[in-house]
């Protein structure tokens, strides 16, 4: 345990900081003091293990989840899971949630006047495969408004959330749909000042994963924190 | 090959409908041996009004220091079942509750054990990315040399230590508080 190799810090500018006044919602609830420099310890290098006994079948399908077929256009997000030295982060949590096609949650606080679909619930999970891919069936979300300031609205996104293996390399990002318009207007998508981090939030267009008469493929490749150096290998 | 981590955005207002299938307010059942605790709070924002729509995820050893994780190679017992993680959201009014067993302690970097904590990741709208806490234990005599407490300002320490619940056995109380004098130690991991 003595030996012990921490996770890697950020790059200055590719993380957000806790307050973005843009975004007004961070005000209130972005803490004023900076935070306290820990070094990680076993605590942060360890982190919760799922395993394929929690994951649901149908969970990475989200256009088979009802009886029906869900409103919208049918498309594949996947991508790789890796880690800062390139690695491939194998058999971790991915999970995801979005609108549906016409811009609306199923959650009780969104009250934007725009049809739930009854097929359709917009939660996925899966893990990652031995080579760190993803895969998930859904439809394209809908762009939506918030109260955030005059005539706001989101730009079409997925939201990830990610453990890694590490305590220290968990995450939760956003994924955006090349070409959307509203993107440069969205003070979440900029609140990272490096202007390339930020575009690494926007999936591409992907032929290799489309599927003829069927749905569009896109691909989101996911980074987290890799080791500081490289650990011995047995 | 040198990559950066992707850019953290916030869980957003609807995080519920992805998150809440995982939602683990127990992180102790049946033949997990140690003491029982239930730990109650509020998250609270710089008004000093309840956040209810936060999420809290804890990591923990089992009482005997032990982590349910590759890495932890310490030989020590591990019950069956005992995976360590939680997650639980807030409710209305910025309350929220779990029950666990106390963990024990567990190595830190200076070649000391750390006095018994919780790792705390916390989540909501509002946040860019999660806040990185920790929970300590009252009348633990471990505080006092705990490494990462080492690292507090002496008056903000007591911001990550649960306070006993007067008349109730078991029964702990620890606030996320954002902003203001009281404002909880948050680290950077």
């Amino acid at each position: 345990m003595s030996n012990l190799v921490g996770y890697r810090r950020s790059y200055p500018g590719t993380q957000p900081n806790h307050l973005h006044p843009p975004y007004v919602s961070s005000i209130k609830r972005a803490p004023s003091r900076s935070p306290v420099y820990l070094p990680h310890t076993l605590s942060e290098v360890t982190g919760p293990v799922f395993d394929s006994s929690i994951v649901e079948a149908k969970a990475c399908d989200l256009t088979h989840q009802h009886h029906g077929d869900p409103l919208g256009e049918r498309i594949i997000v996947s991508g790789r899971v890796l880690d800062e030295n390139g690695r491939p982060v194998p058999h971790t949590l991915v999970e995801i949630w979005q609108a549906n096609a016409a811009g609306r949650y199923r959650h009780k606080v969104d009250q934007h006047d725009a049809p739930l679909d009854p097929n359709f619930t917009g939660t996925g999970h899966t893990l990652t495969d031995a080579n760190g891919h993803y895969r998930f069936v859904t439809i394209r979300p809908g762009e939506y408004p918030w109260r955030n300031h005059y005539n706001a609205w989101r730009p079409a996104h997925i939201h990830f959330s990610l453990f890694g293996p590490a305590f220290a390399t968990r995450l939760v990002t956003q994924m955006f749909f090349p070409g959307d318009p509203l993107i440069p207007f969205d003070p979440i998508f900029n609140c990272t000042a490096d202007e390339k981090a930020r575009n690494r939030l926007i999936s591409l267009f992907d032929w290799e994963t489309t599927i003829p008469e069927q749905a569009l493929g896109y691909k989101f490749d996911i980074v987290l924190a890799g080791r500081d150096a490289t650990p011995w290998e047995k | 090959m040198s990559l950066q981590a992707t850019t953290s955005q916030t869980v957003g207002p609807y995080f519920l409908i992805g998150l809440q299938w995982l939602f683990v307010d127990n992180l102790a059942g049946q033949g997990v041996t140690g003491e029982r605790v239930e730990i109650a709070g509020r998250v609270l924002d710089a008004d000093g009004q309840g956040v209810p729509d936060a999420m809290l995820e804890l990591w923990q050893a089992n009482s005997a220091g032990k982590y349910a994780h590759p890495e932890d190679t310490q030989e020590k017992p591990i019950e069956k079942g005992f995976q360590g993680f939680g997650r639980i959201p807030t409710a209305d009014d910025g309350s929220f509750r779990f029950s666990t067993v106390k963990p024990g302690r567990v190595p830190g970097p200076d070649g000391k054990l750390q006095a018994p904590h919780i790792d705390v990741s916390v989540f909501m709208r509002g946040l860019l990315r999660r806040l990185v806490t920790r929970i300590y234990f009252p009348d633990e005599p471990a505080n006092a040399e705990d490494y990462a407490l080492s690292l507090v300002e002496p008056s903000r320490r007591a911001t990550l230590i649960a306070r006993k619940s007067p008349g109730r056995e078991g029964m702990l109380e620890w606030n996320v508080v954002l902003q203001g004098p009281e404002e909880t130690v948050f680290f950077d991991v």
